[in-house]
């Protein structure tokens, strides 16, 4: 654990994201307005950032600083409650078909297959469609949705680190003494699979962020619901980007925010990535420190190393919709491949990695 | 038909056998078949027969690849036979019965490193097992005394620690400890030495020695090494390309191999202390066992090979005190266009084909008598002037009525 926290990556991601999180919580509390009220009803252009209003106002005269907040809460209870739903499905569905094999492995694939291929923002809009947009939906029921586009990705990587975790020894021993086989999964398996498990979570809050905002800016969601989604559509629909006097207080705020939060989540992704494999961050070491650290050296090959991280997040953040989070993953799991030279399955915290392996002493 | 070899207590371990592999059979598919293509297997292991008598170590020999392991984890039930049984106490046992099984036989897989569970503890490891099968009157003192008994002392230091705080060779104690929580009957290990330390090995090999001599305890111990095999094993099978091709009294089959193979094996590894398998690769590979070799599986390398070992899988031959053998040169009355030397057999022996013909062409009743000498010059004529048997061991006796010299099931 302290070991996790000497990585800048992770202290800065989870910096980034525990202050969202934090701002998502206290949020609405502190903030200065309503983010419905207007201040003045007369004035039908936006106003600068003032001592008033800190982030300046909508055209209607609403703070946004205060919509920022309430937009907050509403976008990131959204994006954690995907990513939780999504991670448990992922975990149900990937973890017992790596490990059951055969017909059950086949239908659970397949069914995780076909929720990969469909597309998931037509889809959300039928289904938002079908249920209606009441004045006042539901944050955790809007994330639970957005879950069942988003978890099947997580599902076909814990599969296959699974079948790799079966076939270890500590899993045939565990059936020699007789554990049953939901207990090898829960116990045995599964705990071997906590960074992925960690990642894939990771990565469907970055895909709930960026899902949430685009429905939200899309107006699939009712517009009368904060998030930042909604405020880029009112943004956009003043045209506040559009005018002579670039009304930049406005669209900037939300979309920053997005971006960041994407940017923290990614962070502690590839924190802990390297984490779980050592030769990645041997890859973004120099010579002198990756020997300091008695790691092998090795080309700088790692896509980790080479990226700013945010441009990565960002893109993924901006770019709303599976296809980036899934994009993203790939991308992960590519360079888990060609940094290390290693099969995916390394990225899991095994011998290798966790537990140096010491010098045999001598028996009494 | 059948090359299968019954493991007999020669001089140690009486009574009825506790466990008993009869006519196991393990194919491994290579890849999924596509429709309509025939399925590639790999031959494995192939038709075993053999018990393992109480309160004995039985070590089963042979060359990676041989099919070892595979003998080992089908006794565990870890892997379903294509064919054939495991009977317990002379019970079929089937799939079903998993944690009952569990109770009677435990295994104790090769690589310490891997077959602890890096995120448990050394306690976890040993609760389970206690919890698994309600064994556990007080969990604590029981796992301290596990521990003891493996000579992990002080247990309680070594219970609370983790898989990557120790050892290679206190992590196969802490496998051993594991194994022995459920007080099996019957203790596999397959090659729990292999992956250790040279320095650490006896004391993991006098440690399954005193878990017999003191509790009684039947073993089967897998290696690739018959020197320990010899040190430690009342009973020796020798395998080669999945199959038992030689079994007998640890000391008749190290003193006085009598199948090619195994003074092959013998000759190639006098050294207890060798890291490595034995490479036997200057005198032809270990065979494809996806199209394994007709016949007698070794026949491609056997300097003695004869015309039959061609067609026909050599069956065990009894030669007496628990000691059998499947080679054809023990085969009696085998007509002269049978025991006809291969073109190219014997290659670096010279004598041999000569003995080999020589031994078949007397009479019946001298048959044994004769593969058994040329089994004794080949053999020194083999390892390169080393003589592998001395001069003091007697030939084996002559099987009693002729015929019963096939398998026993
Ligand atoms: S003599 Fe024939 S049966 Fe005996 S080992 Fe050689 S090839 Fe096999």
């Amino acid at each position: 654990m302290r070991k996790l926290l000497r990585s800048p990556k992770i202290v800065i991601g989870l910096c980034l994201s525990g202050a969202f999180v934090v701002l998502a919580i206290v949020g609405p509390l502190v903030a200065p307005y309503s983010p419905n009220a207007s201040s003045s009803t007369t004035s039908g252009t936006p106003m600068p950032p003032s001592a008033a209003h800190w982030l300046g106002t909508t055209q209607v005269q609403q703070d946004v600083l205060s919509q920022l907040l309430a937009g907050g809460r509403s976008t990131i209870l959204v994006s954690l409650v995907a990513g939780a739903v999504a991670t448990v499905l992922a975990v149900l569905f990937g973890v017992s078909a790596g490990y059951l094999g055969g017909y059950g492995d086949d239908l659970l694939s397949m069914v995780a297959n076909v929720f990969l291929v469909l597309p998931a923002l037509p889809l959300l809009i039928v289904i938002f469609g079908f249920i209606g947009r009441g004045a006042n939906p539901n944050d955790v029921l809007i994330g639970a949705i957005i879950a069942i586009t988003g978890w099947a990705f997580g599902a076909r990587q814990l599969r296959a680190q699974t079948l790799s975790m079966r076939a270890r020894d500590f899993v045939d021993s565990a059936r020699i003494i007789g554990e049953r086989k939901w207990r090898i999964m829960a116990f045995e398996i599964l705990p071997n699979l906590v960074p992925v498990v960690a990642t894939s979570f990771l990565f469907t809050v970055i895909y709930g962020v960026g899902t949430y905002t685009a429905l939200s800016f899309l107006g699939v969601i009712s517009l009368s619901h904060w998030s930042w989604g909604t405020m880029l559509y009112w943004a956009q629909n003043a045209q506040a980007a559009q005018q002579v006097r670039l009304e930049w207080w406005w669209f900037v705020p939300p979309g920053l925010a997005v971006g960041l939060f994407g940017t923290g989540l990614a962070l502690l992704n590839f924190g802990i990535d390297e984490y779980v494999n050592p030769r990645l961050r041997a890859a973004g070491l120099t010579g002198r420190r990756a020997r300091r650290a008695g790691l092998p050296r090795r080309p700088r090959l790692g896509l980790t190393a080479v990226l700013p991280a945010g441009v990565t997040a960002a893109a993924a953040a901006a770019a709303a919709g599976r296809p980036a989070a899934a994009m993203d993953g790939g991308a992960v799991s590519a360079v888990s491949a060609t940094a290390g030279g290693v099969i995916p399955g390394s990225a899991v915290a095994g011998p290798p990695v966790t537990d140096p392996v010491l010098p045999d002493e001598v028996q009494q | 038909m059948t090359t299968t070899a019954v493991a007999r207590t020669g001089e140690a371990g009486t009574g009825a056998p506790i466990l008993e592999a009869r006519g196991l059979t393990k194919h491994f598919p290579v890849h999924k078949a596509r429709l309509g293509a025939t399925r590639s297997v790999v031959h494995a292991v192939e038709d075993v027969t053999l018990a393992l008598p109480a309160s004995a170590i039985t070590a089963v020999v042979g060359e990676s690849g041989s099919g070892k392991s595979t003998l080992a984890r089908l006794f565990a039930q870890l892997i379903t036979p294509t064919s054939g049984t495991v009977l317990l106490d002379g019970k079929a046992v089937t799939g079903r019965e998993r944690r009952r099984y569990a109770r009677q036989v435990q295994l104790v897989l090769q690589d310490p490193f891997s077959s602890l569970n890096p995120v448990h503890s050394v306690r976890y490891h040993l609760a389970r097992p206690l919890q698994v099968h309600g064994l556990a009157s007080d969990l604590d003192d029981d796992i301290l005394a596990l521990l003891e008994r493996v000579s992990l002392t002080p247990a309680d230091q070594f219970a609370v620690k983790f898989p990557h705080e120790l050892s290679g060779g206190q992590r196969q104690r802490v496998a051993i400890a594991r194994a022995l929580a459920v007080r099996p009957r019957v203790l596999l290990a397959d090659e729990p030495v292999s992956m250790l330390d040279v320095s650490i090995r006896l004391g993991i090999l006098n440690l399954l020695a005193g878990l017999r001599e003191q509790e009684g305890l039947t073993i089967l111990y897998v290696t690739h090494d018959i020197a320990s095999a010899r040190y430690l094993a009342d009973v020796i099978a020798v395998m080669y390309a999945g199959q038992i091709i030689e079994s007998g009294p640890a000391t008749r089959v190290t003193d006085s191999p009598s199948h090619p193979y195994t003074q092959l094996l013998l000759s190639a590894a006098p050294d207890p202390d060798r890291a490595e398998p034995p490479s036997l690769l200057g005198r032809g590979a270990p065979p494809n066992l996806i199209r394994p070799p007709s016949g007698c599986r070794f026949h491609p390398r056997c300097p003695h090979a004869m015309a039959v070992c061609t067609d026909g899988t050599p069956p065990a031959f009894d030669l007496g005190t628990g000691h059998f053998s499947s080679c054809w040169l023990h085969a009696q009355g085998l007509t002269s266009a049978q025991s006809r030397p291969l073109a190219g057999a014997g290659r670096g022996t010279g004598a041999a084909p000569g003995g080999a013909a020589g031994g078949a062409d007397s009479a019946a009743g001298g048959g044994i008598r004769g593969a058994g000498g040329k089994h004794r010059a080949a053999g020194g004529a083999a390892d390169g002037g080393k003589p592998i048997t001395d001069g003091r061991t007697a030939p084996p006796p002559r099987p009693g009525p002729a015929g019963p010299g096939e398998e026993k099931r």
